[in-house]
């Protein structure tokens, strides 16, 4: 299988702080890898260097075999991202919005791709709304859809589901597993719901203090770390961590 | 450069002005306050002073130009800071979107926003002052283009700032045009500066433009050499602000301000 993502030694350093200290990693066709750990553990570092918006101190970043350093529009055009804590003009509705970002993306056929997210979405009778006052969940599957809107090859997701009810974040998930079935597409997830990692990545990677201090599927974390659920691994190897540091 | 991408943009801002009342009427309240108020002023000057033979025209003449300034150095200014108040930076700068496509787009979308405020303000300006600011002839495209260069250019060193140094730096937005204004000379000629403003007033293109403006309006001719002036001097700060921005860019990226805009 073909890595899409494979991130080479990358460090990030603000003055003599170490965001992140040299982590290795790839991201396979048809994956989602899971990317776990407490807050400021690097992972919104990580993700931020990814899309270009952060520049390595040192290290590589390959998307689709090409040099983010180098291609970043190329890549850009390939990837996208969701935050909770990034969201659209709010003033505009739902439609103007995935317009917006179709032109942006240049995408070819706006209104077929506009139309196919929506009903694979279920925003149909949103897309005439005003996307600020939309509720969370609503705007949450907006985001995707402008997430998706490029038909990225590649896609970060940062807390996809945080705030959401748990009949909307299962939709969102079942529809995650669906798409990345369907599309063979590449995916990095970070999150801070475990049964959400156990169900949806293949393997995980844990961070801590800007290192990667363990890494396989969840399974196998559960098994070697004798706990029931990964949820415990996490914070076993959270605390354990701690009395090191 | 893509025009698609710089006409998403631009239709991100054009759509937020139609679908939103009170930011039509703020595009044309300001300007047609500041052309009403400073109609008063001038007519209050024309019975009181004999300074200019015919004041109304000629402050009001630069009243116009030096709102069309402000508007656009704000309104660029304005188009950055909606993407920061929105949340949206992020998913701008991830969007791929070259620099030199981003700042085309809101340079066409800051004039068009200038001009929207622009327009009823001189319409305005004949049947209440009896004054009409076509009378610069065709040297008043010229003018104009040069007040336009330069407010872009401020945007565009502000928003350099704003990359930098983030949120923090929006007061700094607000305060440029009125640093700026009194070594301007917008209504008053540059004699009436201390001679230490003088030389500072010298190195800015707004002084030529309005000398020039009231060149036209007073003395009936032209001065060449002030136009030219002020396009050398517009010529260099554009050069220098495009630099600064993609450098700021780059400083952002290691900063990690692009990452925490917003916060």
């Amino acid at each position: 299988m073909k890595n899409l993502i494979e991130v080479k030694n990358i460090k990030k350093n603000y003055g003599k702080k170490e965001a992140v200290k040299g982590i290795s990693f790839n991201v396979q066709e048809n994956e989602i890898l899971g990317l776990l750990g407490p807050n400021g553990s690097g992972k919104t570092t990580t993700i931020g260097m990814l899309l270009g918006l952060l520049k390595p101190t040192s290290g590589q970043i390959l998307i689709n075999n090409l040099k983010l350093e180098n291609h970043r529009i190329e890549i850009l055009e390939m990837i996208n991202f969701i935050s909770p804590y990034i969201e659209l003009p709010k003033k505009l509705t739902v439609k103007q919005n995935l317009n917006v970002y179709a032109k942006l993306y240049k995408v070819q056929n706006i209104k077929e791709r506009i139309e196919y997210l929506s009903e694979k979405l279920r925003i149909e009778e949103l897309l005439d709304s005003i996307t600020g006052e939309l509720s969370s969940g609503q705007k949450n599957r907006v985001s995707l859809a402008k997430a998706l809107i490029n038909e990225p090859r590649v896609l970060l997701l940062d807390e996809p589901t945080a705030s959401l009810d748990p009949e909307v974040g299962d939709f969102v998930r079942t529809f995650l597993e669906e798409y990345k079935k369907e599309k063979k597409i590449s995916v990095l997830l970070a999150s801070h719901n475990m049964s959400e990692v156990t169900r949806l990545c293949k393997s995980v990677l844990m961070m801590k203090n800007g290192e990667i201090i363990d890494q396989g599927t969840p399974d196998d974390l559960i098994t070697k770390h004798g706990r029931t659920n990964l949820e415990e691994v996490f914070l076993k190897l959270s605390r354990s961590q701690s009395e090191f540091n | 450069m893509s025009l698609t991408r710089i006409y998403g943009l631009f239709l991100r801002h054009f759509y937020l002005i139609t679908r939103s009342f009170p930011r039509i009427l703020d595009l044309v309240y300001w300007p047609t306050i500041q052309i009403t108020l400073w109609g008063f002023i001038s007519n209050f000057f024309a019975t009181h002073t004999t300074y200019y033979n015919n004041a109304v025209g000629v402050i009001l003449t630069c009243a116009i130009l030096y709102d069309f300034l402000f508007r656009t150095s704000i309104g660029f200014n304005m188009l950055f800071l909606e993407e920061i108040w929105s949340r949206n930076f992020t998913n701008l700068f991830i969007a791929p979107m070259k620099i030199g496509e981003i700042l085309t787009s809101l340079v066409i979308t800051a004039l068009i926003r200038s001009l929207i405020g622009l327009v009823p303000a001189v319409l305005l300006t004949s049947p209440l002052f009896g004054i009409s600011i076509l009378e610069l002839g065709i040297f008043l495209f010229f003018l104009f283009l040069s007040l336009y260069i330069f407010g872009i250019t401020l945007g565009i060193l502000v928003s350099s700032g704003l990359l930098r140094f983030g949120p923090s730096f929006e007061n700094i937005a607000w305060s440029t045009m009125f640093l700026l204004a009194p070594f301007g000379c917008i209504y008053y000629p540059i004699e009436t500066l201390p001679e230490v403003f003088q030389k500072i007033a010298y190195i800015l293109p707004l002084v030529y433009i309005f000398e020039e403006a009231r060149n036209i309006l007073i003395n009936q001719t032209v001065d060449i050499e002030n136009i030219y002036n002020a396009f050398i001097w517009n010529a260099l700060y554009f050069t220098l602000s495009i630099i600064l921005f993609y450098y700021s860019f780059n400083a952002a990226k290691n900063r990690g301000t692009l990452i925490n805009m917003g916060e």
